[in-house]
């Protein structure tokens, strides 16, 4: 059975065409590459996913639910969380913030209980703050919790907004070019990292990214767009034969 | 550069040392408490000095109030004096023509609320707007809100219309003034220290990532603007029985005016910014009175320089230690051990 299904997504950007009839079968667990061009809509396809564009037609399923209609927040609480190509954090608030915000969804108490401090209130920041702490320790993060986020190196910056989405305790997990900006041996390092938070917190994970080392290294499947179009789909070996995604990259044969 | 790193540390100390002493905060708060009862009682103070001590408790309530929606929220509302008015004239109608002259005394609470609760439900309807326009947009909105208010106001008959509304007993004392901001502070605050808070505070930073982080932005700019035209509408009810007479001139854009300009001098994003920005603007405004019109020029220079050598106002997303709720205390007390030991080595 499928986690995420989406089916003949099409979408439109006043005329142009952004995205055209996008299908994906994402089974759970599923450790899924979408590659291609820039501009060929892959960025276009996460934010028809969560919900920040819906799309012209078609439809999307998560756990056979529709969520086409969903706004993004009840998508996240849902289960599907994302990061960001380039990195949105919470600039002006902690870490230990950015990673509260995540839980939004699951603070179980009523305004009044937040406007008096009273009732459910105690327990439930209580329990957000343990659960913030214990996943910046078991990031490394730890020391940082009470420094503003703008103030992070870029990569913990990028391991920070990993560990958010994480913080929203979803079962898709959504990486938009992760490795961006990183050297080999950074890229090498962050895909023992994918491959751990993946066991670690039993995700199914779909990243686009443009580095071949970690695309090739870590994914089982790949979804080559060009122009909107899905021009290839299959393993990454077989994909980096097919003709079609070799001119897609590379221009057409020259023909003498 | 030695005297400012003496400076930075005994800066330090003091801090650490006023956040293990936050019991003073409610022993403080008794004394002022009782103080507001004593100065009317045995005339410590002259009228005049009590009657700006009770429009610098109006003004930090209605500070705080803006303070919610443009500086934790990151909205431009600029017609906050629209939903004051709204306070105003829904307790002057109860406290001179629904309540009883014997009753309108120990009722005026009651008429504040209502007040309040009027705001409330204006300031929802301003919210549903802003779920889709932002900045600049969102300030037009709400002045159109503020000047609609006041045409409408100035059409009513019944309340006196352009001429404006009179009979209020002078119900607002100092004492009930300060209980009233006590009660107001502590309210935002808790708010504000919240999950809904945290999600005002995502708004700011960026909406839709915190959209896409699980944060129901609806809910929370509903919340946010209900709650803060509340405290506008309170602020316009206890305004309203000082003065003893409203007219829906005093509450247009001038006076939403004023409300900016103490959240900006106080500073965005911080309550002990928005106590000092209105105790200070009310006082300067004051002290500044004998230079008559010049007043008009020396407050907006400074402003201009404030912006200009301070842009986010004197507190700018800094907050006095004593009104972080218990476990952001233990927070920033641990932080500020670290920085020590950090400075020391």
């Amino acid at each position: 059975m499928a986690l995420l299904k989406v089916d003949h997504v099409t979408h439109y950007f006043g005329g142009l065409c952004a995205v055209s009839d996008f299908n994906l079968l994402l089974k759970p667990h599923e450790l899924l590459g979408i590659i291609g061009p820039n501009g060929a809509g892959k960025t276009t396809v996460f934010n028809i996913i969560t919900g920040v564009y819906r799309p012209t037609e078609g439809s999307i399923y998560f756990n056979d639910i529709e969520i086409k209609d969903k706004t993004p927040d009840r998508i996240t609480a849902m289960g599907i969380a994302r990061t960001f190509q380039n990195i949105r954090l919470f600039n002006e608030l902690t870490v230990l913030d950015n990673i509260a915000i995540a839980q939004y969804a699951k603070a179980a108490y009523s305004p009044v209980e937040a406007l008096l401090h009273i009732g459910r209130y105690r327990r439930e920041e209580q329990r957000i703050m343990e659960r913030s702490q214990e996943l910046l320790a078991l990031f490394k993060l730890d020391g940082l919790a009470f420094e503003q986020s703008k103030n992070l190196p870029y990569g913990l910056q990028r391991r920070l907004e990993i560990v958010r989405a994480l913080a929203a305790e979803p079962r898709v997990l959504l990486l938009d070019e992760p490795a961006a900006g990183m050297n080999p041996k950074e890229v090498d390092e962050l895909m023992t990292f994918i491959g751990w938070i993946r066991k670690e917190f039993n995700l199914t994970i779909i990243l686009i990214e443009h580095q071949m080392r970690l695309v090739m290294g870590i994914c089982e499947r790949l979804v080559v767009l060009d122009f909107g179009a899905t021009i290839a789909d299959g393993a990454p070996h077989e994909v980096q034969g097919n003709e079609r995604v070799l001119t897609a990259y590379l221009g057409e044969k020259l023909k003498v | 550069m030695r005297g400012g790193l003496w400076l930075s540390e005994t800066g330090g100390i003091l801090r650490t040392w006023l956040l293990t002493k936050a019991w003073l905060l409610p022993l403080l708060l008794i004394l002022g408490f009782a103080f507001s009862f004593a100065i009317p009682y045995y005339g410590l103070l002259d009228p005049y000095v009590q009657l700006i001590l009770m429009y610098i408790g109006i003004n930090i309530i209605l500070a705080l109030s803006l303070n919610l929606v443009n500086g934790y929220m990151g909205e431009f509302s600029v017609g906050h004096a629209g939903f004051m008015s709204i306070g105003a004239y829904i307790s002057s109608i109860l406290t001179v023509k629904v309540f009883s002259a014997s009753s309108a005394a120990w009722l005026f609470p009651v008429a504040v609320i209502a007040g309040g609760a009027g705001a409330a439900l204006l300031g929802l309807l301003v919210a549903i707007p802003s779920f889709r326009t932002r900045g600049d947009y969102l300030a037009i909105v709400t002045l159109a809100f503020n000047m609609i208010v006041k045409s409408v106001l100035e059409n009513i008959d019944a309340v006196g219309g352009a001429r404006g509304f009179l009979g209020m007993s002078k119900l607002t004392t100092l004492p009930l003034v300060f209980c009233w901001t006590v009660l107001s502070v502590w309210l935002i605050r808790n708010f504000i220290y919240s999950n809904y808070g945290r999600g005002v505070l995502a708004i700011r930073e960026d909406e839709i990532a915190g959209e896409l982080m699980s944060v129901n932005t609806r809910q929370v700019k509903l919340l946010a603007f209900t709650i803060s035209s509340f405290f506008a509408g309170v602020a316009g009810g206890l305004f309203a029985h000082v003065l003893q007479f409203i007219n829906p001139r005093m509450f247009d854009i001038v006076k939403s005016t004023d409300m900016l300009i103490m959240v900006y001098l106080g500073g965005i994003g911080s309550i002990g910014g928005s106590i000092l920005g209105a105790t200070i603007y009310t006082f300067l405004l004051e002290i500044l009175r004998p230079l008559g019109i010049w007043r008009m020029v020396i407050m907006p220079l400074t402003l201009v320089l404030l912006m200009i050598f301070r842009p986010r106002g004197i507190m700018g997303l800094r907050e006095f230690a004593w009104f972080l709720p218990k476990t952001a205390r233990t927070n920033r007390l641990a932080q500020l051990r670290k920085e020590g030991e950090e400075w020391r080595s």
